[in-house]
C-alpha cells in the first residue's frame, strides 16, 4: 500500500458555504505533499477533518490501509495524525514540557515527573533547535519559538502523518531551514507530512508533489519534476497572474512624517527616518528586529523614553493611540484575530469601529450612513462577505484584513502603517491588496509597511530601511536594492 | 425593547440591493427571531405558563403581577448596571454594598440634615457613583482585577452605610416615601422608574457611540485599544454609572419600604449578577442585553413569587432559586445550539 492517506469525494458544507466538494487527495508513504491554495479554497477546512475538529458529511477516508471515521481530535492522534495549525493551540500559562506532554503527562501514580518531563522534553527541543530552559512559560516565547514547540510536540506523538499549517509565517530564515532540515529527516523515517503554505519557494525546495485547491474542489495536482511557478499560480487562480505586485509609481511629495532619535527602554535605540506623501516606506528585518516595537511606539501604543516625531513639519505629541489617529495616523496590526478585529462582531461593526466620530449625531451612531460607509468598502476592496452583518469571525483570512483596511481607510489617514499586511493570505488576495495599496500611495498618502516576505518588500517599496536589534542598520532605495543586501543589512 | 438593539436599516437596505451584489441583505426579523433575548423571554413566558396553572387564583392577577414586578425592580434596575460592567469583561461585587450606601447616605441626609427630598437624592445617587469613582480608579490605576478591587468595595461601601447609622434604621419622610409607594395608574411608580431607566440604557447600549464602545471593549479589548478606543475611560464610566444606577435602585427600594436600612441591599449582588447572565450575557464579555438583563430579573422574581404562593418552606426557596438558574441559562444554551444546528442545515449564497 503506497499510499498513508487516501480522501475521496470529501464534502462538507458550512451555513452560507459549501467548503468542500467531492475533494480527493493522496499522500503517499514517506511523501512530503504540499497543499496549496488561495484563501477560501478549503484547505483548512480538509485539515480540519483530518485533525477530527469537523466531521465530513460524505466521503471516505482510508488511513494506513483501513477506513476510518475520524471522531475527535484524541482519535486522530490514535490514528497517527498530528495537525499543526496555523493558530497554535499551545496553553500559555503552562512551560514548554508541559506543553509537549499535554494530556500524556510523565506521571507514576497521579503524581507528574517533572524530571522526566523536563529531560524528555529537552531531547525533543534539541532535535528541533529550541534552545531555552524547558520550564520556560510559553507565554514568554516569541511566536517563533511557539511554533517550534508545536513541532517537538508532533515528533514526541509519533506520528505517522504531520500535516503542518503555514509553519513558516512566524519563523525567520534560519529556523525556516532548521523546520525543512526536520521535515526532510521525517521523510527520510518514513513518516508523510502535508504541508500547507502560500510561501512557492517553499514549495521549490521540499516539496515531492503539490495538491491544488481553488474554490473548495480539486484544482491539480503537479508532480515536482514538472513544477513551475506559472503553473500552480494558474491552477490555483484559474487564471494567469501576470503582475504579482502592481505598484504603479506614484507622485512623491514632500516630507509628511518626521521621527528624530526615538528610543525606548526595552528595544529601540535612537531611531531616525522621514517618509514622504506618496512614498511606500518598506521595512525589513528579522523577527525581533524591532520593527513592530518602532510602530507601535509611533502609534503611541507603547511610551518612548527619547525622541521626537514631527508630522508635516510640525512636532507632535503622540501618547495613545487616540491621538495618533487624530493625526491622521492609522495602524494595521499584525494580528488581525488578537489585535486587528473584534471577532464577535459583525463586519459592519468592525469596519466603521475607528470612523465612529465621524458616523455620529449627538453622540446617536447614524446607522445608514454607517452602512453606506461600509458598503463602499465592501464595494472598493472587494470584500466577500454574505451580509453587512456577517460575524468577522467566520470570513477568510483576506477578507478578515480586508475589514480591517475598511477600518483604517474610512478614517482618510494620511499616514498608513502595515504590518505584515499579507501574512497567511492567498495569492490572490494579497494582489488586490497590494493594488490598494499602490493606490492609497497614488493618492499621496505615506506608507509604511513592515514584510518579511523579501519579494513583496522588494516589489512594493519606493525605500527601504532595514533594522536589527533595535536600530536602523541601512536604507535602501527601490533601484539599489535586492534580497542579498537587505538580508546582509538586516544580519549586521 | 429588543428593537433597539436592532438598526433601523430596511429602508435603505432595499435601496442598495440593486448595486454589487457580493452580500444579500440580512432581515430584521429574521434577526429578532434568532436573537438570545429572546430565548429568555419563552423562557419566563413558560414560567408564567406553568405558575398560572399552579396557582390560577393567586398568580395571574394584576395586583400580583404588579407587586412582583415592583419586587424585582430594584434588582433589575441595578442589573441594568452590572450588565454594562459585565459586557466588559469585568464584574461588580460591591453593588449590594452601593444600594444600601446610597439608600442609607440618602435618608440620612434628609433626616439628620433636613436636606430637601430631590436634594438629596442626587446627593444619594453621587455618593453611588464615587463608590463607583473608587472602584474604576482601583481596576484602571491600581490595576487591580475586578473582582478583588469590588470584594474591597463590596465591604467599604457596607461599612461606611453601618458608620453613617451607627447600625440604626433611618426614618424617611412621607415626601420621600411616596416616590416609592405611589402609583401611575394601576402601575408601581418603581416599575415605571425601571421601564425608564431601561429604555434609556437601552438607547444608551444599542444606539450610541459610547455604546457601541462598551461592547467593542468587551469584545477584544486590545483591539479596541489600537483603533483609538479609550480603555481607561471608558471602563471608568462603567463602574461609575454602576454605582450610580445601583443606588438609584437603593434609593427607589428605601422609598418603598418608608426606611433605610444600612442592611439594605445585603446579599442582593448575587441575584443582580444572576439576573445579567440569565439574561443571556457571555461569560468571555462582549454581549448581554438590557432587555436581557431585565428579563433575567424578572424570572428570578417570578419564581420566588410563585414559591410563596404555592406555599413553598421559606428554606427551600434559596435552594429552588439556584437549582432553576442553572436549567434557565442550560435551556437557553441548549436554543442556542439547536439555533447553530438549523443554520448548518441552510445553505444560502
Amino acid at each position: 500500500m503506497p499510499y498513508i492517506l487516501k480522501m475521496s469525494n470529501i464534502s462538507k458544507r458550512f451555513p452560507g458555504v459549501i467548503a468542500l466538494k467531492n475533494v480527493s487527495l493522496n499522500v503517499k508513504r514517506g511523501e512530503i505533499l504540499a497543499l496549496v491554495g488561495e484563501n477560501g479554497a478549503g484547505k483548512s477546512t480538509l485539515i480540519k477533518i483530518l485533525a477530527g475538529v469537523y466531521s465530513k458529511d460524505a466521503g471516505d477516508i482510508i488511513f494506513d490501509g483501513q477506513r476510518v471515521e475520524i471522531l475527535s481530535p484524541h482519535h486522530s492522534h490514535q490514528l497517527g495524525i498530528s495537525v499543526i495549525f496555523q493558530e497554535l493551540n499551545m496553553f500559555p500559562n503552562l512551560s514548554v514540557a508541559e506543553n509537549i506532554f499535554a494530556g500524556r503527562e510523565k506521571s507514576q501514580g497521579g503524581f507528574i515527573n517533572y524530571f522526566q518531563t523536563n529531560h524528555q522534553a529537552w531531547s525533543l527541543m534539541q532535535r528541533v533547535g529550541l534552545n531555552c530552559d524547558p520550564e520556560t512559560l510559553v507565554c514568554n516565547l516569541p511566536v517563533s519559538q511557539r511554533q517550534m514547540v508545536e513541532v517537538a510536540k508532533a515528533l514526541s506523538l509519533q506520528a505517522k502523518l504531520i500535516i503542518m499549517d503555514e509553519p513558516t509565517s512566524s519563523l525567520t530564515e534560519r529556523e525556516t531551514q532548521l523546520l525543512f532540515k526536520i521535515i526532510k529527516n521525517l521523510k527520510a523515517a518514513g513518516v508523510s507530512v502535508i504541508f500547507i503554505t502560500h510561501r512557492l519557494d517553499e514549495i521549490f525546495e521540499v516539496a515531492d508533489r503539490v495538491h491544488v485547491l481553488r474554490d473548495g474542489v480539486n484544482a491539480g495536482v503537479i508532480e515536482r519534476p514538472d513544477l513551475t511557478e506559472e503553473k500552480m499560480i494558474q491552477l490555483m487562480v484559474g487564471r494567469e497572474l501576470k503582475n504579482i505586485f502592481p505598484k504603479t509609481d506614484a507622485k512623491i511629495g514632500e516630507e509628511i512624517l518626521k521621527v528624530k532619535n526615538l528610543t525606548t527602554p526595552s528595544v529601540l535605540k535612537n531611531i531616525s527616518f522621514e517618509l514622504k506623501k506618496g512614498e511606500i516606506l518598506g521595512v525589513a528585518g528579522l523577527v525581533g528586529a524591532g520593527r513592530t516595537e518602532l510602530m507601535r511606539a509611533i502609534f503611541g501604543l507603547d511610551p518612548f523614553s527619547r525622541g521626537e516625531i514631527h508630522i508635516n513639519g510640525r512636532p507632535v505629541r503622540i501618547s495613545s493611540p487616540e491621538d495618533a489617529i487624530k493625526e491622521g495616523i492609522a495602524f494595521v496590526t499584525e494580528d488581525r484575530r488578537l489585535q486587528g478585529l473584534i471577532l464577535g462582531m459583525s463586519v459592519r461593526e468592525n469596519g466603521s469601529l475607528v470612523a465612529l466620530n465621524q458616523l455620529h449625531r449627538a453622540g446617536f451612531i447614524k446607522f445608514g450612513t454607517e452602512d453606506s460607509l461600509v458598503r463602499e468598502y465592501l464595494q472598493k476592496l472587494r470584500i466577500k462577505t454574505p451580509s453587512v452583518e456577517t460575524k468577522v469571525s467566520t470570513l477568510s483570512g483576506g477578507n478578515q484584513q480586508k475589514v480591517v483596511l475598511t477600518k483604517w481607510l474610512a478614517i482618510k489617514p494620511q499616514i498608513l502603517i502595515l504590518d505584515e499586511p499579507t501574512r497567511g493570505i492567498d495569492v490572490g488576495a494579497k494582489a488586490e491588496i497590494h493594488r490598494i495599496i499602490s493606490d492609497l500611495a497614488g493618492q499621496g498618502v505615506g506608507v509604511i509597511m513592515i514584510s518579511s516576505e523579501l519579494p513583496e518588500i522588494l516589489g512594493m517599496s519606493d525605500r527601504i530601511l532595514v533594522m536589527h536589534e533595535g536600530r536602523i542598520t541601512g536604507a535602501l532605495r527601490r533601484e539599489e536594492a535586492n534580497q542579498e543586501k537587505i538580508m546582509a543589512l538586516a544580519v549586521i | 425593547m429588543s428593537r433597539v438593539q436592532e438598526p433601523v436599516k430596511q429602508k435603505k437596505v432595499e435601496k442598495l440591493e440593486k448595486s454589487e451584489c457580493y452580500y444579500k441583505p440580512d432581515y430584521i426579523s429574521r434577526r429578532i427571531f434568532r436573537s438570545e433575548t429572546v430565548g429568555i423571554f419563552l423562557i419566563l413566558f413558560l414560567i408564567c405558563m406553568v405558575l398560572k396553572f399552579a396557582c390560577p387564583e393567586t398568580f395571574p392577577t394584576l395586583d400580583n403581577l404588579l407587586s412582583v414586578a415592583r419586587q424585582f425592580s430594584y434588582i433589575a434596575i441595578t442589573a441594568i448596571g452590572e450588565l454594562m460592567v459585565i459586557i466588559t469583561n469585568g464584574i461588580d461585587l460591591s453593588v449590594g454594598s452601593i444600594m444600601g450606601f446610597g439608600a442609607v447616605l440618602t435618608g440620612f441626609l434628609m433626616h439628620e440634615w433636613g436636606i430637601l427630598v430631590p436634594a438629596a437624592i442626587i446627593l444619594g445617587l453621587a455618593g453611588g457613583g464615587m463608590i463607583g469613582l473608587l472602584n474604576a480608579f482601583f481596576i484602571t490605576r491600581l490595576h487591580l482585577p475586578p473582582f478583588i478591587a469590588t470584594l474591597g468595595t463590596l465591604s467599604i461601601a457596607r461599612g461606611l452605610a453601618y458608620a453613617i447609622t451607627k447600625g440604626y434604621t433611618v426614618p424617611c419622610p412621607d415626601a420621600f416615601a411616596a416616590i416609592g409607594q405611589g402609583y401611575l395608574g394601576p402601575i408601581p411608580l418603581p416599575v415605571i422608574y425601571m421601564v425608564i431607566i431601561g429604555l434609556i440604557f437601552a438607547i444608551f447600549l444599542g444606539r450610541t457611540v459610547v455604546g457601541r464602545r462598551i461592547y467593542a471593549l468587551g469584545g477584544n479589548e486590545e483591539a479596541a485599544e489600537v483603533s483609538g478606543i479609550n480603555i481607561k475611560r471608558i471602563k471608568c464610566l462603567v463602574y461609575i454609572l454602576t454605582g450610580v444606577l445601583a443606588a438609584a435602585g437603593g434609593i427607589i427600594c428605601s422609598a418603598r419600604l418608608g426606611v433605610a436600612q444600612s442592611t439594605l441591599g445585603l446579599g442582593y449582588e448575587l441575584d443582580v449578577i444572576a439576573a445579567v447572565y440569565i439574561g443571556g450575557a457571555s461569560a468571555n464579555g462582549g454581549s448581554g442585553t438590557v432587555l436581557g438583563a431585565i428579563t433575567g430579573a424578572a424570572i428570578m422574581g417570578v419564581i420566588r413569587n410563585g414559591l410563596v404562593l404555592l406555599n413553598v418552606s421559606p428554606y427551600w426557596v434559596q435552594f429552588a432559586i439556584g437549582s432553576i438558574i442553572v436549567i434557565a441559562v442550560a435551556i437557553d444554551q441548549f436554543r442556542a445550539r439547536y439555533n447553530q444546528k438549523r443554520q448548518l442545515k441552510e445553505v444560502k449564497l
